[in-house]
């Protein structure tokens, strides 16, 4: 890690440090160090296959959903340093604290409200009163509580996509997580739910550790504080926002930019 | 020119040629109702419900067999629907791609069209010998066994239409595959699981060579479990196989009923998967 690379991160959140990935024999990612600010939006762009959406999940432990996944290095989370990565780190106990938001909307099919109190659930929430009033402070968190406070006991199915996508988002802020990992959210969305979803991940930032992959560029530009732009597994730069776009220090993130290739 | 005319002519013949397959198949299926009908509908009334079977040449009905048949069928979906489950279960969720997932699941393709005669041996040799006599409850567990690997089938299939997305979403609230399972997966399958049992039932509430070795028959009303007890696939094969004519009447009767259960399950379990299919299935 040099200097320049964690110059204007006051107090990292997450650290990444050396973390290399492998899909049984496949290295899928190469020695990645980088910081993750602390309640800030860090974007993750590459082309396809770079292996940003592969970094992505290593955060919350995904692949271990798979056989064959294998970790080297560590994420560090602050401010309690642990190893998000460790192999004696329970994957159930990272993904109680880290939040996720994926491709596609995939809501329960179960009711608005039930989709909320999920997680709470499971963390073992049991009182109405509780579970009702972090249903309310959820889904006015995702901009969603005006549209659907008539029909919290409706199915989550019947909502459109771009309100799913916010149900989504407000089922991870529920349980109050130290970070939010977005894995393409809009990619599947009409350009005006795009826009509300971006809005949102926005001024998520006041409460919550963002870290967004994107393939789109000018959405990492519109709203994000750091990017990180990745190719082939390789993190080739990592700056903030303004800076990577304006001016990059590497001939591979310019000619990405500028839309050379990717 | 005379390829295209060609072409028509062989598909012409192919059209035909299917349409008459169908209606053979159709003819087969109306023929088989009409039959019943016209022989089982006239000899329908209260006493079928409300008497035990006869003796030869006097007048009875087939309540003993009706309720065995019920108690039987049931007691068997009772023992086989949830190990069926729990292994379907195992096949879609924990033992994806797994060697041993790809040994079970063939094992039960072959048990699936095991001729049902061997199943009736195969519990024989389990129960009636050890117990000494033909009981219920091998009749009970020899059905079961025929329903288990209906119930395997359809519960790994149904559950593998759940998107896998889905299970992404609650594993990343935090929740362990279990809960995963049986919170999301099950509800979300609710309706084709529904049906699969509702078809497993149909399918043994017909059979009747794995009662031949296990329930026997019962000329009187039974409801102990561990003896052999009247049951109407049964009480059709004996009464239609003799030479007086209230017997075979009865067995008319009989078979009239199976059918229609099984028509009218049939039908249910259909209307539940078209019905309400769609609200099992987020993203459309």
């Amino acid at each position: 890690m040099n200097d320049s690379v964690t110059a204007g991160v006051a107090g990292p959140r997450a650290l990444v440090q050396d973390l290399s990935f492998y899909y049984g024999t496949f290295k899928a990612l190469k020695r990645l160090n980088m910081p993750i600010a602390d309640r800030r939006v860090t974007a993750l762009i590459g082309p396809s296959g770079c292996g940003k959406s592969t970094f992505l999940r290593c955060f919350n432990r995904m692949h271990d959903l798979q056989p064959g996944a294998r970790y080297e290095g560590s994420i560090i989370l602050h401010p309690e340093d642990i190893d998000l990565v460790g192999r004696e780190v329970d994957p159930i106990d990272v993904r109680m604290r880290i939040g996720m938001v994926f491709q596609k909307p995939n809501p329960f099919p179960t009711s608005i409200a039930d989709n909320v109190t999920y997680g709470l659930r499971l963390r073992g929430m049991k009182s109405r009163t509780q579970l009702a009033h972090a249903v309310e402070q959820a889904l006015r968190g995702a901009a969603l509580w005006d549209e659907v406070k008539d029909r919290l006991h409706s199915s989550a199915l019947a909502l459109s996509g771009g309100q799913m996508q916010r149900l989504c988002i407000a089922r991870a802020l529920a349980t109050n997580p130290e970070m939010i990992l977005f894995d393409e959210p809009t990619s599947a969305l009409d350009p005006i739910a795009t826009a509300k979803i971006e809005e949102l991940i926005a001024a998520l930032r006041e409460q919550v550790t963002v870290l967004i992959v994107t393939h789109n560029m000018q959405q990492a530009a519109r709203i994000s504080d750091f990017t990180a732009f990745m190719f082939l597994g390789e993190l080739i730069e990592y700056a903030s926002t303004a800076t990577l776009f304006t001016n990059p220090s590497q001939k591979r993130t310019e000619d990405y930019i500028t839309g050379r290739y990717g | 020119m005379s390829t295209l005319r060609r072409r028509r002519i062989m598909n012409f013949v192919a059209f035909s040629a299917s349409m008459f397959a169908t209606a053979i198949g159709l003819a087969l299926l109306g023929a088989i109702l009409w039959t019943l009908l016209s022989k089982g509908v006239g000899a329908v009334n209260l006493a079928v419900f409300t008497q035990m079977t006869p003796g030869p040449g006097s007048a009875g009905g087939l309540l003993n067999a009706i309720f065995g048949s019920v108690i039987m069928t049931l007691l068997g979906i009772l023992i086989g629907a949830p190990i069926g489950l729990l292994a379907g279960t195992y096949l879609a969720e924990y033992g994806r791609g797994t060697r041993l997932s790809t040994v079970v699941r063939f094992i039960n393709d072959v048990q699936l069209s095991a001729p049902s005669i061997i199943v009736g041996l195969f519990v024989y040799m389990l129960l009636v010998i050890r117990m000494g006599h033909f009981s219920a409850i091998a009749g009970a567990v020899a059905l079961a066994v025929i329903a288990l690997p209906v119930m395997v089938r359809t519960t790994e299939d149904m559950l593998n239409l759940v998107p896998r997305s889905m299970r992404d979403g609650s594993a990343a609230l935090g929740a362990q595959p279990w809960r995963t399972i049986t919170h999301i997966v099950y509800p979300a399958a609710r309706n084709g699981l529904l049906t699969g049992a509702m078809l497993a039932v149909a399918r043994i509430s017909g059979e009747t060579a794995p009662l031949l070795f296990t329930a026997l028959n019962n000329q009187f009303w039974s409801s102990d479990l561990t003896r052999p007890m009247a049951n109407l696939p049964v009480v059709i094969f004996q009464f239609a196989m003799s030479p007086y004519k209230d017997w075979q009447q009865l067995a008319w009767v009989g078979a009239l009923l199976i059918t229609l259960f099984v028509l009218v399950l049939s039908v249910i379990a259909r209307s539940i998967s078209t019905l309400f299919g769609q609200h099992s299935n987020p993203g459309e």
